[in-house]
């Protein structure tokens, strides 16, 4: 029996998902994961001085690099974040008007870029990123399953948390079925143009797949019903939080309260 | 063969697609130790009939009992698909996790049964059905005989009383084959198998019936 229980441990810890290695946090609660993230966001978010955001972007990347994160997934994460962030330092200090006569950075033509406006650019900069990296850092790791039974135990309702890990797996399943339509298009010598041709295939396309969608999802439901499936997933109770788990939370307060003793202190 | 039926249908009539009638007057009953061979030309409504039999479709006449109870209602079915498992003719339709593991461990989870003993029955079962090892393979990148051999674990995880099988070894090759006919033939359960091949229906079946557009027959 301890070898079923060692192999219960394997099949079902975060931390033994393949490619997911260990890190810090992998052993911690996923509840207690899940709040510290979502608190330490709501924290990141409130503060407004340049100092206390940097202060959280370093605790962030610690937490970061304590989390031993997949590397390549972290990148394609943050790559379409920080282009996005280039959009917004980019517009920002030119639609934010100077309030001094003094504020004002550059003129191109009729447009005039404010100190404001990159300053605020800025704070949004590094919000942006703190609520990126601590979420990768704390709930990345997470297996679906792990993150359904983190959102129930925090009391959000079976039926939700079901709708949403349904929603993760199946956006993979509507992707591969249009990459499959589209395949079969293709090998048949199709070629979007601007035609009506091309306009009534994609139509069909989109008609077939939301139609295929909709027939499939009874078809699972029923597959589901066929294996004692009564509308939520069955969750069994996390074990209650651990020592380890009381010191990431104090961790986590500490570091709000720093950060927010700086915003004091700066203001 | 002897004993009192598990299932038993009597004058079920079937209708889909809006009222177009696919099966009338079918009469079953499938006793205890038995394997039912169900043949019959493509659309003559074997599916139909498996699905039928655990009230993931309504009869629109005609009665459907399990375990010597006439069902009905839903509440009357879902006890009975605790005890009936169903092989889907499409196994894309019955993986749905990510995981292998966490797909056959579902069945067991929703019957109560706790995480670590769940885990020894997925260890279990996909050793009994050839696939060692496949825990934590993603269901929908295996291979099309793959997805069958775990569809299959899917349903013997929880271990059902009797076995639907909608064409169980299609797409297998012949080892795979080979390997689920015996692993049927040792299994006790009584069950009713749909398949278009002949080789697996002498190897597997007691009995055989024959479906088509006039009803079932004996064969
Ligand atoms: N989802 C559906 N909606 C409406 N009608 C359906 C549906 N699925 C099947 N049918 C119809 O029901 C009839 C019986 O289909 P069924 O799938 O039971 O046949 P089958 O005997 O299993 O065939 P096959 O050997 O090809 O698997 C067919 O005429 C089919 O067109
Ligand atoms: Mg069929």
């Amino acid at each position: 029996m301890a070898d079923h229980a060692s192999l219960a441990d394997r099949a079902y810890s975060p931390g033994a998902v393949p490619g997911a290695r260990a890190g810090l946090f992998s052993d911690h609660d996923p509840r207690v994961r899940l709040a510290v993230a979502l608190v330490g966001c709501v924290a990141a978010v409130a503060l407004q001085s340049l100092g206390a955001l940097a202060s959280a972007l370093a605790i962030a990347l610690l937490a970061l690099a304590a989390s031993r994160p997949d590397l390549r997934r972290l990148r394609g994460r943050l790559l379409s974040l920080e282009g996005f962030m280039i959009m917004v330092l980019v517009t920002l200090p030119f639609t934010v008007p100077a309030t001094a006569p003094d504020g004002i950075l550059l003129q191109v033509g009729p447009f005039t870029a404010s100190g404001d406006g990159l300053r605020r650019a800025f704070v949004i900069l590094l919000k942006a990123n703190i609520v990126v990296l601590l979420l990768a850092a704390l709930i990345g790791g997470l297996e679906a399953t792990q993150f359904g039974r983190a959102l129930a135990g925090l009391g959000l309702p079976g039926r939700l948390v079901t709708l949403l890990l349904m929603t993760v797996r199946y956006m993979e399943v509507l992707q591969r079925d249009y990459a499959r339509l589209r395949r079969s298009m293709r090998v048949r010598g199709f070629r979007a143009r601007a035609d009506r041709h091309s306009l009534r295939s994609v139509g069909y396309l989109i008609g077939m797949l939301l139609v295929r969608s909709f027939d499939r999802s009874e078809r699972i439901l029923d597959a589901m019903r066929c294996r004692g499936f009564n509308g939520t997933f069955r969750h069994d109770p996390l074990d209650a939080a651990g020592g380890r788990d009381a010191v990431l939370a104090l961790a986590a307060a500490i570091a709000v309260v720093a950060c927010v003793a700086v915003e004091v202190a700066v203001r | 063969m002897s004993g009192e039926p598990l299932i038993g249908l009597s004058g079920v009539r079937v209708a889909r697609d809006h009222g177009r009638i696919v099966l009338d007057g079918i009469d079953l009953a499938v006793r205890p130790g038995e394997r039912v061979g169900l043949v019959g030309p493509n659309g003559a409504g074997k599916s139909t009939l498996l699905h039928v039999i655990v009230g993931l479709l309504p009869v629109a006449a005609g009665q459907v009992a399990a375990f010597g109870r006439p069902c009905r209602t839903e509440r009357e079915f879902a006890a009975v698909r605790r005890r009936v498992g169903l092989l889907f003719q499409d196994s894309d339709d019955q993986l749905f996790c990510p995981t292998v593991a966490e797909d056959i461990a579902f069945g067991p989870l929703n019957l109560g049964v706790g995480r670590a003993e769940a885990a020894a029955v997925v260890t279990r079962t996909l050793a009994r059905v050839g696939l060692a090892g496949f825990e934590h393979r993603i269901t929908y990148r295996l291979s099309g005989g793959e997805k069958r051999l775990v569809a299959l674990a899917t349903v013997l995880a929880m271990d059902p009383a009797v076995l639907l099988l909608d064409e169980p070894t299609t797409g297998l090759d012949q080892e795979a084959e080979e390997r689920m006919l015996a692993l049927l033939l040792s299994l006790d359960q009584a069950m009713v198998v749909v398949s278009h091949e002949p080789r697996v229906i002498d190897r597997l079946a007691t009995r055989v019936v024959h479906l088509d557009r006039d009803g079932l027959k004996a064969a």
